[in-house]
């Protein structure tokens, strides 16, 4: 089954008195557990892609099914039950909220889905010990090294259990060693609990571990292949 | 959900701390200075009204028309009984003769031969009446300079600065020369038992201050008075209150035909009071609005900021599923919030200071030398109780108006702009 069916996607953005057309008639599918890679240089639409696909944009034309919906059709509340419910975001900046705790970070996706304290409790520290982070709990995110607030990040992300997670240039910000680290963490939840992950990413690093390579150029699709790794 | 807010808006002190900073500020400059002009303007309407106008007036008809003559030919005549009456008619109103006059003031030497004169303006009140609050209302005893208060008959008070032109020092006799009702010349010992400075230019540079009966006698006015002057209840002007009972009053014994006919007038209603008061009241108001309308501006563009500096936040919280809606509702609930705490404790800032100046007041007399209008030298606030609700104008208005109008964005922007803007 797909977990998400993109056809003759068209994104087009205002430009002065024109119009910039950042994705092309794209068509891609992408089904469940899989550890996928839109890559490519600036500007050639991979974040776009990742946008819409994370239901925080929307195609000019053409559409874009995630987890049966077609965004283009979805209203801003339903936008927002999907985001919730059944993606994760991973930024390359890490987005934390600098005031709250590594637990409270990781606890805001499941206070959206009104969960009882004591299972939140429970997921929380699940996803820590994910991403090995049991220890800073009570940390704020300023005490925390780059490749520790990815960690957290990405236990954000997966705490809930999303079927997709999103992830935008993860490792653009940490040195190569963080990135290994990070990236073998997300590998492992894709394998252990088959959640599907979308990166946009120009990073070799990153690319050296997707097991499928999107590769966009002007917005268009270059380039589509599947990795056979040892 | 709601603990998790309050945490943040109480760990991030540019969202909790220095906005309430901003706020309390911004509404202790709006209530102070409310509370202030309040009371610059209300001091000179209520030094005017214990010093000449009173907040009512009763005078003959010919007095009126004359009044900046002080024509005491035409005083009220059997004034005991028309200060019985107004007592009985409107006892909320506190009532009081007095008679004004002119007249000059002779100091001798030591052999009876003039050593210094001066023209002086000289008061009438009721001094000697154990029941009256003359002597308060005009603040005498805190205006003594030298000597003591009048105890017997025969002695009077003069302005400081009269009596250091004349040379003249308590228990010195002086000589009024003036002239009484009747038209005919009065000459009139009085012995000065104590110099006074009222702190108002125009009152300090002549005044004579008497017993009501001593000028009687001087001026021979027996059972008469130039003026019944009445003070509202509170002791502040209302020009509505004193216009309604000057209505009232002159709808029953008002007569156009009689020089003599007692009208009784408002404060405002008496010479240039009334452009006065209006004008007073006009320039609080502007003064006042503009202040609260700049406060609004300023608070409301400081909410504006304060929300636009978070939609990087928002981005995130919508990326994380939250619905624009409820982010929008928690930024207008933290500025609601803010607003409050930074308006209560803005006001009780304000108002303290507001106190302050209230008691203490800020002495101007230097710059008030040779002025010729009644102004208070001492600057003193006036607390009214709009200065317990005016800050929430700037202080929660202008803040939540100021986040809802940031909060728009949210709505109007793309999610993934709003995020990107935090990366930015």
């Amino acid at each position: 089954m797909n977990l998400i069916d993109v056809k003759n996607l068209t994104k087009r953005f205002p430009m002065g008195k024109g119009e910039f057309t950042a994705l092309k008639n794209i068509n891609i599918t992408i089904g469940k557990g899989e550890f996928v890679g839109l890559i490519g240089p600036s500007g050639s639409g991979k974040t776009t892609l990742l946008n819409i696909l994370g239901s925080l944009d929307v195609p000019s034309d053409g559409e874009a099914i995630v987890l049966g919906n077609s965004i283009g059709a979805l209203s801003a509340k339903q936008s927002a039950m999907l985001r919730k419910e059944s993606l994760g975001f991973i930024f390359q900046s890490y987005n934390l909220l600098q005031v709250h705790t590594v637990y409270e970070n990781v606890e805001f996706p499941l206070l959206l889905l009104k969960l009882p304290a004591a299972e939140r409790k429970m997921m929380v520290m699940e996803a820590l010990a994910w991403v090995g982070l049991t220890d800073k709990a009570k940390s704020k995110p300023p005490q925390l090294s780059g490749g520790e607030c990815q960690r957290v990040a990405i236990a954000r992300a997966m705490v809930k259990r999303p079927s997709l997670v999103l992830a935008d240039e993860p490792t653009a910000n940490l040195d190569a060693a963080n990135s290994h680290n990070i990236l073998k963490t997300m590998e492992a939840l894709n394998r252990d609990l088959n959640t599907t992950f979308v990166f946009a990413t120009h990073d070799e690093k990153v690319i050296g571990y997707l097991r499928r390579k999107i590769f966009l150029l002007d917005g268009r699709i270059d380039k589509d292949e599947v990795v056979e790794h040892s | 959900m709601i603990k998790f807010l309050v945490k943040g808006l109480l760990r991030d002190k540019s969202r909790s701390q220095m906005p309430i900073i901003v706020v309390a500020i911004g509404v202790m400059l709006t209530v102070f200075i409310h509370a202030y002009i309040n009371g610059f303007m209300g001091d000179t309407i209520e030094l005017n009204a214990r010093f000449s106008h009173g907040h009512l007036k009763v005078m003959t008809k010919g007095y009126a028309d004359n009044m900046s003559q002080t024509p005491n030919d035409l005083a009220l005549l059997d004034s005991d009984s028309l200060l019985s009456s107004l007592q009985r008619e409107y006892p909320t109103v506190a009532w009081v003769t007095r008679i004004q006059f002119g007249g000059l003031v002779d100091a001798p030497d030591s052999t009876g031969e003039t050593r210094a004169q001066g023209p002086a303006m000289g008061m009438g009140i009721d001094f000697l009446s154990p029941a009256s609050s003359e002597v308060e209302r005009l603040n005498i005893p805190k205006s003594l300079v030298r000597g003591r208060l009048i105890q017997n008959a025969g002695e009077a008070l003069i302005s400081n600065l009269f009596a250091e032109k004349l040379g003249v020092l308590p228990g010195d006799v002086v000589t009024l020369i003036g002239s009484t009702m009747n038209g005919s010349m009065s000459m009139y010992n009085f012995t000065i038992v104590g110099t006074i400075a009222f702190g108002a230019e125009a009152l300090d540079r002549g005044a004579l201050i008497v017993d009501i009966e001593d000028a009687r006698y001087a001026l021979d006015m027996q059972n008469a008075a130039g003026e019944v002057l009445g003070f509202l209840e509170g002791g502040f002007y209302s020009d509505d209150d004193a216009i309604a009972i000057a209505q009232r009053f002159n709808a029953l014994h008002a007569d156009s035909s009689s020089e003599y006919a007692p009208v009784m007038k408002s404060l405002s209603q008496q010479g240039n009071m009334g452009s006065y008061v209006s004008l007073l009241n006009t320039w609080t108001g502007i003064i006042s609005s503009i202040f609260v309308l700049a406060m609004a501006l300023v608070l409301w563009n400081a909410g504006l900021l304060g929300s636009l500096r978070r939609y990087g936040e928002f981005g995130v919280r919508l990326a994380m599923g939250e619905e624009k809606g409820h982010v929008y509702r928690t930024l207008i609930y933290e500025s609601v919030v803010i607003g409050v705490i930074g308006t209560a404790i803005g006001t009780a800032i304000g108002l303290f200071f507001a106190l302050l100046l209230q008691v203490y007041g800020i002495d101007i007399s230097g710059m008030m030398e040779g002025a010729a209008m009644m102004m208070p030298t001492v600057i003193k606030a006036r607390i009214t109780p709009a200065d317990y609700y005016l800050g929430l104008i700037p202080g929660l208005v202008s803040t939540v108006v100021g986040s809802m109008l940031a909060g728009v964005g949210i709505y109007r922007r793309q999610t993934a702009k709003l995020f990107k803007e935090l990366e930015a």
